[in-house]
């Protein structure tokens, strides 16, 4: 905006708007620059972590990863209960559960997809060991029409040549098994796929490749001295009978007997009837529902795990009573915590008002008090209760010793809610405390005394006019001990038993136990919501600048 | 508020029963905590007080507890003396060096100097490892929170920040989240990167943790600080970093201790992430009571938990110290 008399200018010449502006924009730089390292510091070491956790709570590509030619092929297979998928579907099981078994993945899937249907992991399991037996009277034939097959040599020689314009890198196929075996597979060096065999016998070819990088690569052998995998020989099985042979090469007089040697045993050979005789249970639909419910490499399975529905072939629906644990467990931390909260309060509240309207000295002392335990290690104060809340220890010893309880009616104070309920409101109470006494700090104690001259009773005075005015303090630390109380682990761990545990605790399960990280990634995103509205309630209330620590 | 002279018989009932009703709310504050103390000295492996020590018999109590836990292995007196010597020389000289009179850093050095001389060549014994790892993992944890968080600190204090308010909801985060969930995402993606179960994968966990404790004292020293006194510095022709360290680092040094003091105790009393985020390299001594008090709970625990307590009233006294000291500064009373 220069207007007739041109722009006020700084010392320097420039316009003074532009000065300013540039002395702004080095502050803000400055002060930018001062926050970078830590701001860098904590994304990567913290805010990473968590939007890791997000993104497993949702992420399941276990089973699109590991089976991937049979999940395509189950694109165009409904579950109807009845049916089962066609026979290219089993042939595509067989060299994906081929590959994921040489590569020892099919038993993580296994376990996977157990938690969804009971019985699918020992399947996969015994499966994996009996692939070995699929179509082994064609084998059979194959090595008896020629003994070339049961040379090593002879397999690299067919397919494999040193040639580069005779072959070809076999991207697709080192896309396929890379991924089943979750580990970047390779040709060795200077070895090519031939391309006329590959024309000739494509899938022998494909399984030969994926054998020959998985040997080259994990066994770290040499492929023409290792013997081929059986899937191997299936796949040549299946080209010879595919139709008249186009392969022109020294092998070709091999593979012309072996040609006539299979026709025979693969005239009544399927892979569906080759599962079946494996075991039954490839022939239960629901089992294949399942696969292909959990194809998808993004799930909403964990969530619905987490709130007691179970995602299955025929859509969202909830699990039996027995094993509906979750919702339950959400209801007792809420419950739970919202009891800590109200015995805080409780005992909270005379603390903080006898601090606030003692001498300085006196409430100083009492500070001591309360902040003891609160510089206490929490290892320390939870070892305590779980040292005085035993059947034998010193509070039952007391109410022995006082009469109250017979020796053989001891209390049991610990492993249920009630040693949960007491540890953490021990724990917990010096954060009710210390909001509760700054707000009380702020109350002139006039107000009472103006209120008493005015004849309100001691109780109306203070339920009045006192009450209203130290609520602000109660919301503070009722939500400060509530957030704090929902996400506990520890004391609850060591003084809950089974009947005391927090949400918390099924996290910590099934990451360290059953090993179900995306369902723990689920139930600690859950988690993380209900606290960050909380956190944003707080914020709303009290301030995130207003946190104290310890006075 | 003392009672006055015509209050009324009930009113003196409910001002007696609330003093009471107070009493047995702070008893229960601190009792828990009181009472492990004498029972760290039972000569026999109860969890409870033996006749024998309600009696105050001697034979009742024994250190036999504190022998378990500082282990008899190696060589521990010799260490301790040439540690606890080596340390009060050092810092002695190096404050006779400086000219000052205080005492209170040659006690500090002496300890220093102890704890050293006993950690020192320790190996495999069950409480001494964990506690060795523990002053392994937090001093480092504390210096990187405290390194950057002042730095930050400093950077957030200034007058026009671009995000102020989103910028400290990411640092204060470590805070707000519940650790099992930090501990759940740290473990899943410390793993992806090869950082879990190493020992710097604790520290860089333990340091997020610490930073929030940092940032907030810091920030609340800053608002104390007077900006003119580094511009008059600058005036007189100090660089940045000689006002930094001359001028504002000496004011500002109370709240960066008393933050570092927030981080250390954060990481030395941590036990859910290094759970997670460790292996048994990394067993620290809350992680090391929490497995006792899972497992098998022996009366040990009970000699480590008055240790940790001796050591956080150290710290407590230390923190009201530098708070009174920091409101002296600021020319206000200390109360």
């Amino acid at each position: 905006m220069t207007d007739a008399t041109g722009p006020i200018v700084a010392a320097d010449g420039r316009p003074l708007k532009v000065s300013l502006n540039r002395a702004l924009r080095r502050e803000k730089l400055r002060a930018f620059l001062l926050i970078l390292p830590l701001l860098a510091f904590v994304v990567i070491s913290f805010i990473a972590p968590i939007f890791d956790m997000l993104f497993r709570s949702v992420q399941d590509d276990i089973t699109s990863r590991t089976l991937p030619q049979t999940v395509v092929a189950l694109n165009d297979w409904d579950y109807t209960g009845e049916a089962l998928p066609s026979e290219q579907t089993y042939e595509a099981l067989y060299y994906d559960m081929f590959m994921a078994a040489e590569a020892k993945k099919h038993t993580a899937l296994g376990s996977r997809l157990n938690y969804e249907t009971t019985g699918i992991s020992s399947l996969f399991r015994q499966t994996g060991r009996a692939l070995d037996d699929v179509g082994e009277d064609v084998i059979e034939a194959m090595e008896d029409a020629s003994a070339a097959f049961d040379d090593s040599a002879f397999w690299a020689g067919l397919f494999l040549t040193e040639d580069r314009s005779a072959g070809n890198n076999a991207a697709s196929t080192r896309a396929w098994a890379s991924t089943v075996s979750n580990q970047a597979l390779r040709l060795p060096a200077d070895v090519y796929l031939s391309n006329a065999a590959e024309a000739a016998l494509p899938n022998a070819a494909r399984q030969y490749a994926a054998f020959a990088m998985f040997t080259h690569t994990v066994d770290e052998d040499v492929p023409a001295e290792e013997d081929p995998w059986e899937a191997v020989w299936m796949a040549l099985a299946q080209d010879l009978t595919a139709g008249a042979l186009t392969y022109d090469g020294p092998e070709t007089a091999d593979l012309l007997a072996a040609q006539t040697a299979v026709a025979g045993p693969m005239a009544g050979f399927a892979f569906t009837d080759a599962f079946l005789e494996q075991d039954e249970d490839w022939g239960d639909a629901s089992v294949w529902g399942t696969i292909q419910t959990f194809s998808s490499p993004y799930t909403a399975g964990y969530f619905l795990t987490a709130i007691d529905l179970e995602l299955t072939p025929d859509g969202a629906q909830a699990v039996e009573d027995d094993v509906a644990i979750y919702v339950t467990l959400f209801w007792r931390t809420m419950w739970m915590s919202m009891t800590i909260t109200f015995s805080c309060i409780l005992l909270g509240y005379p603390i903080a008002w006898l601090m606030a309207n003692l001498p300085d000295r006196s409430a100083n002392l009492i500070m001591i008090l309360v902040l003891l335990p609160f510089w206490t290690s929490l290892l320390v104060r939870t070892s305590a209760w779980k040292v005085l809340l035993q059947q034998q220890g010193v509070i039952n010893d007391v109410l022995v010793w006082v009469g109250l309880v017979g020796d053989g009616s001891r209390l049991a104070l610990i492993n249920n809610a009630t040693g949960t309920i007491i540890a953490m409101t021990h724990i917990l109470l010096p954060f009710m405390i210390l909001p509760l006494y700054s707000v009380m700090k702020g109350i002139p104690p006039s107000y009472l005394r103006a209120a008493k001259s005015l004849g309100a009773t001691n109780w109306t005075a203070f339920w009045r006019v006192y009450f209203p005015q130290s609520v602000p303090g109660i919301g503070a630390g009722s939500i400060l001990v509530f957030i704090l109380s929902i996400g506990y682990y520890i004391t609850p761990e060591i003084v809950g038993g089974t009947k005391g545990v927090f949400i918390s605790n099924r996290i910590a399960y099934h990451i360290s136990s059953s090993l179900n990280w995306g369902l723990a990634a689920a139930l600690g995103t859950i988690l993380l919501v209900v606290v960050l509205a909380l956190y944003w309630a707080y914020d709303r209330i009290v301030g995130i600048d207003n946190v104290k620590l310890g006075g | 508020m003392g009672l006055p002279p015509y209050a009324t018989t009930g009113q003196r009932i409910w001002y007696y029963s609330f003093r009471v009703i107070c009493g047995l709310i702070l008893f229960f504050l601190i009792a828990p905590i009181i009472t492990i103390i004498p029972l760290s000295f039972n000569a026999q492996d109860f969890f409870t007080f033996t006749p024998e020590m309600l009696r105050f018999d001697p034979a009742g109590y024994s250190l036999k507890h504190y022998q378990a836990f500082f282990g008899t292995e190696g060589a521990p007196w010799t260490g301790l003396i040439v540690g606890a010597l080596i340390g009060l020389a050092v810092f002695a000289a190096l404050f006779y060096w400086r000219g000052s009179k205080n005492v209170l850093p040659i006690i500090v050095g002496a300890a220093l100097g102890l704890v050293i001389g006993k950690m020192w060549g320790i190996e495999g014994t069950e409480w001494m490892t964990p506690l060795k790892n523990s002053l392994k993992i937090a001093p480092v944890a504390t210096l990187i929170s405290v390194s950057l968080g002042t730095l930050a600190a400093i950077g957030l204090s200034q007058a026009h920040v671009p995000f102020r308010r989103a910028i400290m909801a990411i640092l204060i985060s470590p805070m707000i989240v519940p650790l099992i969930i930090s501990a759940a995402g740290m473990y899943f993606f410390y793993s992806r990167i090869g950082l879990q179960g190493t020992y710097w994968g604790v520290v860089l966990s333990h340091a997020a943790l610490g930073v929030p404790f940092v940032i907030i004292t810091v920030t609340a020293t800053l608002v104390g600080f007077d900006k003119s006194l580094t511009r008059a510095a600058a005036n007189l022709g100090a660089n940045p970093v000689t006002t930094f360290f001359r001028v504002q680092m000496p004011l500002i040094l109370p709240g960066v201790i008393s933050g570092g003091l927030f981080a250390f105790i954060t990481s030395f009393d941590e036990v859910v992430v290094v759970l997670f985020v460790g292996s048994v390299g990394q067993q620290t001594l809350p992680w090391q009571m929490f497995t006792g008090l899972r497992e098998q709970i022996s009366p040990t625990i009970l000699a480590a938990a008055t240790v940790l307590i001796s050591i956080s009233v150290v710290l407590l006294v230390t923190l009201e110290l530098l708070r009174r000291r920091s409101e002296r500064l600021r020319g206000m009373t200390p109360g």
